[in-house]
C-alpha cells in the first residue's frame, strides 16, 4: 500500500479526494465499468443463444489453423499466440507505467513503443484469423446440395457431420447455428476496436511523451489512464478467449 | 511555475492526492504477475485441449469448463488488482468499481436459464425445425432394426 490512511480517517468530510484519485483517473473507472456491462451484455446473449441450441460448434474444430501450415489440424494453437501478444504487451504497457511514475522519459517511450509493437500484431493476427474463417471453404450439404462456404455472420459451416458422406477427402457437414458468426464477428470485431483505439491512444501518448509534454506538466498520469484502458482490453480478451474458444 | 514543481515531488497530478501508481520500487511484482497470467493460461489451454483429446462429456466436461471460468476469474483478479492497481486504491474507490459489478450474478443467471428455457420448450413444439438444424447425439439413439 503507497497509501498511509490513519484509522478513523473521515473522507467524506470536504477539503480532500474521497477516492483519494484524480478527476480524469476516477472518470477513466466509470467508463471502464460502463463498458464491462457493455462486453458483459454482449457475451451473456451469445450465451443465451448458444445454450438454447441443441448443437453448438467445437471451437477446438473451428480454430485450428495456424498461418503457413496449411491444413494442419492445431486446435487452439494460434489464439494462444494471440492471447500471449496481449498479455505480453499488458506487462509492457505496466512497465511503461513504472517508468512513469519514475519520470524517465526514455524508459516510458521505449515501453510504449513496444506495447504499440504488441497491439499491432495482436490486430494483424486477428486480420489473419478473420479472413481465413470467412474465406474458408468447407463442404456443406445446403438443400440437399454440396456448397463449399466459409463462415460469415450469415452462414455457418460448423455443423454436426452427414454420417457417411465425403467430398474431396472432407467429411461434409450440415450448417450449424447460423447466429455463431454473428457473435463470433461482432464480439471479437467490438474487441478489436478497442485494441485499435488503445493503440491509436499509445501511438499519442508516444508523441506527447517526446514532445516533452508530461515532464512539462511535471507528472506522466495520462499514460496511467491510457495504461488502464490498455489493461482493460487484456482483462475483456481474457473473457472473450474463454467464452469463443475455451468453453 | 511554482505549483508544478509542488506536484513533481510526488509525481502525482494534484497535491491532495496521496495515492500513486507503482508503489513497489522495482518491477519484481510485475513481472511475478506476468508469470502467474502465463502458468493460468497455459493451465487454462491444457484443460481446452484435454476435452477435445479425450472427448469429455457429461459431468466431467461440466468440470473441466468450470474449472476454465475459475481459472479465468482468477486471470481477471490478477489484471485488475495488480496491473490497473485498484488493490492499492483506498476501499472507498474499490467499492465504487467492484460493487456494480455484482449486477453480473443476476444477469448470468436469468439469461442462461431464459436460453435453456428455450430450447426445451423449441425441442418439445417446434420438432420439425429443430431436427433440421441438428439433432444431439444424445438424444438421437439408432433404432433396431
Amino acid at each position: 500500500m503507497s497509501t498511509h490512511v490513519p484509522a478513523g480517517y473521515k473522507w467524506w468530510t470536504g477539503g480532500k479526494s474521497p477516492y483519494n484519485v484524480s478527476y480524469g483517473k476516477l472518470m477513466m473507472w466509470i467508463f471502464l465499468l460502463s463498458d464491462t456491462f457493455t462486453f458483459g451484455a454482449l457475451l451473456i446473449s451469445y450465451g443465451t443463444i448458444r445454450v438454447s441450441q441443441n448443437y453448438w460448434p467445437d471451437p477446438n474444430h473451428v480454430f485450428n489453423a495456424f498461418p503457413l501450415m496449411g491444413h494442419a489440424n492445431l486446435p487452439l494453437a494460434f489464439v494462444s499466440l494471440m492471447t500471449f501478444i496481449l498479455i505480453m504487451s499488458s506487462v509492457t504497457m505496466v512497465l511503461a507505467v513504472h517508468e512513469g511514475h519514475k519520470r524517465n522519459r526514455a524508459g516510458v517511450e521505449k515501453w510504449l513503443l513496444w506495447t504499440i509493437l504488441g497491439g499491432s500484431l495482436f490486430l494483424s493476427c486477428q486480420a489473419w484469423e478473420w479472413t481465413h474463417m470467412i474465406t474458408g471453404s468447407h463442404a456443406v450439404l445446403v438443400d440437399g446440395q454440396i456448397k463449399e462456404i466459409g463462415a460469415t455472420i450469415t452462414q455457418n459451416p460448423y455443423g454436426p457431420a452427414v454420417p457417411g458422406l465425403m467430398h474431396d477427402g472432407h467429411a461434409v457437414t450440415t450448417p450449424g447455428p447460423v447466429g455463431f458468426g454473428g457473435f463470433f464477428f461482432g464480439i471479437t470485431g467490438f474487441h478489436g476496436f478497442h485494441v485499435f483505439s488503445g493503440v491509436c491512444l499509445l501511438v499519442l501518448a508516444f508523441v506527447w511523451t517526446k514532445m516533452g509534454r508530461f515532464d512539462n506538466l511535471g507528472h506522466y498520469e495520462m499514460i496511467e489512464k491510457i495504461g488502464l484502458y490498455w489493461h482493460f482490453v487484456d482483462l475483456v480478451w481474457v473473457f472473450v478467449f474463454l467464452c469463443f474458444y475455451l468453453i | 511555475m511554482s505549483s508544478h514543481e509542488h506536484h513533481t515531488e510526488h509525481g502525482v497530478a494534484s497535491p491532495e492526492i496521496t495515492f500513486a501508481h507503482e508503489p513497489a520500487p522495482n518491477t519484481k511484482r510485475i513481472w511475478k504477475t506476468f508469470w502467474i497470467l502465463l502458468v493460468l493460461t497455459i493451465a487454462e489451454l491444457a484443460l481446452g485441449l484435454s476435452h477435445y483429446a479425450f472427448h469429455l462429456e457429461g459431468f466431467l466436461l461440466l468440470f473441466v469448463k468450470g474449472a476454465m471460468i475459475i481459472l479465468s476469474l482468477c486471470k481477471a483478479v490478477y489484471i485488475v488488482s495488480i496491473f490497473m492497481h485498484l488493490g492499492d486504491e483506498i476501499r472507498n474507490m474499490r467499492l465504487t468499481v467492484l460493487v456494480p459489478l455484482l449486477l453480473f450474478i443476476w444477469f448470468i443467471l436469468a439469461f442462461l436459464w431464459d436460453g435453456v428455457a428455450w430450447r426445451n420448450l423449441r425441442n418439445r413444439y417446434d420438432k420439425p425445425a429443430t431436427e433440421q438444424q441438428a439433432v444431439p447425439h444424445d438424444q438421437h439413439k439408432p433404432k433396431a432394426d
